[in-house]
């Protein structure tokens, strides 16, 4: 009977597309997991890459290479503790500037200045967020050192230094522990872990200040309508009720903004003089990881190649676990909202 | 006036005027490198930096610099794009609220700001090494090593735009189309996709404006070169790694052309940025 055929037919038809489909839908769906796994991929890739090529200089060294401060390629011996010094330093110093700059512009962006301001100013600042590191390292090295040596430095190295020009210990350098070191220099150039450190907090002001204005909008209305009913001033609603509200996201973006900095290259290696050795003094030069990796790490061989990898890691360790703190933080924002 | 009620006065005063400063100071900065970097620049630009090679030093100009970093990004956004939009989808589609599908979504974000410089020894390690040994040394540095550290920094950010892209799709769209019997990967191709498309191009245009100021990963990748490479297997030059050699080279001339190629890149970036918000704000307006 045709008709019982055409409907086999049919029924087989239909079989073997909805055959064809699964199949195609199978290998959709690893083509796609696939995709998603080199970001996994890529991140253990990147870990392992620099602890395999760092493996001679962690074998040769072992702890010793994390607390020695020796970094002598002439005989083959090498410490990580003036770079991890120089990058530590130069980023808390960014965090000291950054964070409460930020702080200001997140709040007066989001609850002081006009409405008609707001958008443009804070659009102005996320497009200088995207404007590349090596701009601001080049600013860093032609415009901003040279006015810090001729300006700001003499004023610093003699009203609290303990290497002034005049031999004259000012009173501060005298009396407060420790300023007197960090702010002694007889080296004549701006390049110096205090310009590295201004240059960061330039450069990841843009990125806290948006998290943070991010973060602070998602604060409900009622709840700040209701403090200001109350009769407080904008001030106290903003470090009363937006920042506590906001406190782990906020922890976040300058998680966020530590791990920018901890791993910058170009705006500090331009700033920091490269200098491979340990000063308490911040006017004098230093060296950061990511510094020391891009200065050396072309004409490196053997060991030094070798030692340079053990930095990588180290810095992309820590700057995984910074970040890692990061999103956490931002997430707990992120949950409490329930999305 | 009480003693308290003038005391929170003057604190909010204080505060406000502190606020506001700190935005002036911030704005300031920001005003002063843009100023400088325009200033300088167009001060230093001049018909040969289009025109010469590196090769002549101060009476060069930088094309061979310019045309490897149109080659390097182009190879770095064309790994990243395929790559990096498949993984939003699966990330958007098939993983949304899976352990797995979670947790790469985190660690993607991590990735957005890991280290570049690490990316760079990382493909050191898996392509220029592996090729030096290969062709014994007669491949060692090549545009395409540097390409691909590239397109390691590019694919978080076109991960995540995408896949938050897909999540603004209405799920509306999708119940209609699996109702009417289309399988998911042709329901995921062709309309999701395509109605997500300007905001994954936004992704890709950000991810672009990322990538071509990244100096540091292409340093032990591409190298640079002094001469005009089009082949991605030869040693490449790149704009961002011509200014970082001549802003450290002593010569007043050299420092003017470092300023003339901060210039270019700059404008490409700010105009990059400002043309993926207005497909953004152009898709908005048009969904309302």
């Amino acid at each position: 009977m045709p008709a019982t055929e055409a409907s086999i037919m049919s029924t087989d038809i239909l079989e073997q597309r909805s055959r064809r489909d699964a199949r195609n839908e199978r290998l959709f769906r690893w083509l796609l997991k696939g995709c998603a796994l080199i970001v996994l991929a890529s991140l253990l890739g990147a870990a392992g890459a620099t602890l395999w090529g760092g493996r001679d200089a962690f074998g040769t060294f072992g702890w010793h290479f994390l607390v020695s401060s020796e970094w002598d390629p002439g005989n083959d011996v090498y410490g990580a503790m003036v770079p991890v010094y120089g990058t530590v330093a130069t980023s808390f110093i960014a965090l000291l500037i950054a964070v409460p700059i930020s702080f200001g512009i997140a709040v007066y962006l989001s609850e002081v200045a006009p409405t008609w301001l707001r958008t443009p100013v804070s659009s102005a600042i996320e497009l200088l967020a995207g404007i590349p590191s090596i701009i601001y390292g080049m600013w860093g090295l032609f415009v901003f050192a040279p006015f810090f040596a001729d300006h700001v430095k003499p004023w610093l190295t003699s009203n609290l230094g303990n290497k002034p020009d005049d031999g004259k210990l000012s009173w501060v350098a005298e009396h407060v522990p420790f300023v007197g070191k960090l702010f002694g220099s007889d080296y004549p150039f701006g390049a110096s872990i205090l310009v590295a450190g201004i240059v960061l907090a330039i450069m990841i002001i843009p990125f806290i200040s948006s998290v943070m204005r991010e973060v602070f909008q998602t604060v409900p209305t009622r709840l700040k309508e209701s403090a200001y009913a109350l009769g407080s001033s904008t001030w106290e609603v903003s470090w009363d009720i937006v920042l506590p509200y906001t406190r782990s996201a906020v922890i976040g973006g300058i998680f966020l903004g530590l791990g920018r900095a901890l791993g910058e290259t170009m705006a500090v290696t331009f700033v920091l003089g490269n200098a491979m050795h340990l000063s308490a003094s911040l006017l004098d030069p230093g060296a950061s990881i990511a510094s020391t990796i891009a200065n050396q790490f072309s004409e490196a061989a053997g060991l030094q190649k070798s030692a340079l990898m053990a930095l990588a890691f180290l810095l992309f360790v820590v700057t995984f676990i910074v970040l890692l703190i990061a999103r956490l933080m931002l997430r707990r924002l992120a949950s409490k909202e329930g999305r | 006036m009480s003693a308290l009620y003038l005391r929170r006065r003057v604190t909010n005063a204080v505060a406000m005027t502190l606020s506001m400063l700190a935005t002036l100071i911030g704005l300031a900065f920001l005003a002063w490198i843009l100023w400088e970097t325009l200033r300088q620049g167009i001060g230093a630009l001049d018909l040969k930096l289009f025109t010469k090679v590196t090769a002549y030093g101060e009476d060069g100009g930088l094309l061979n610099s310019m045309v490897g970093s149109l080659i390097i990004n182009f190879i770095g956004i064309a790994i990243a794009t395929p790559i990096g939009v498949l993984a939003g989808t699966w990330l958007a589609e098939y993983a949304d609220r899976t352990r797995l599908g979670e947790s790469i979504r985190f660690l993607n974000d991590i990735l957005l700001s890991a280290p570049s410089i690490v990316m760079g020894l990382f493909v050191y390690t898996i392509i220029v090494l592996p090729s030096t040994a290969l062709t014994h040394g007669n491949t060692t540095f090549s545009g395409f090593a540097g390409g691909v550290a590239l397109a390691l920094i590019a694919l978080p950010v076109i991960v995540r735009t995408t896949d938050e892209m897909l999540r603004l799709v209405p799920s509306t769209l999708r119940e209609a189309a699996l109702s009417l019997g289309v399988p998911q990967w042709k329901l995921t191709l062709q309309i999701l996709i395509r109605a997500a498309r300007s905001g994954i191009i936004t992704g890709v245009l950000l991810a672009l404006a990322r990538i071509s100021g990244e100096t540091a990963p292409l340093l032990f990748t591409a190298f640079g070169n002094n001469y005009m490479a089009l082949n991605p297997i030869d040693k490449m030059s790149s704009l961002p790694q011509i200014i970082y050699q001549y802003a450290n080279d002593p010569g007043e001339a050299m420092h003017a052309l470092a300023w003339a190629g901060a210039f270019v890149i700059t404008m490409f970036v700010l105009l990059l940025s400002l043309a993926s918000r207005l497909i953004l704000f152009r898709t908005k307006v048009s969904h309302d």
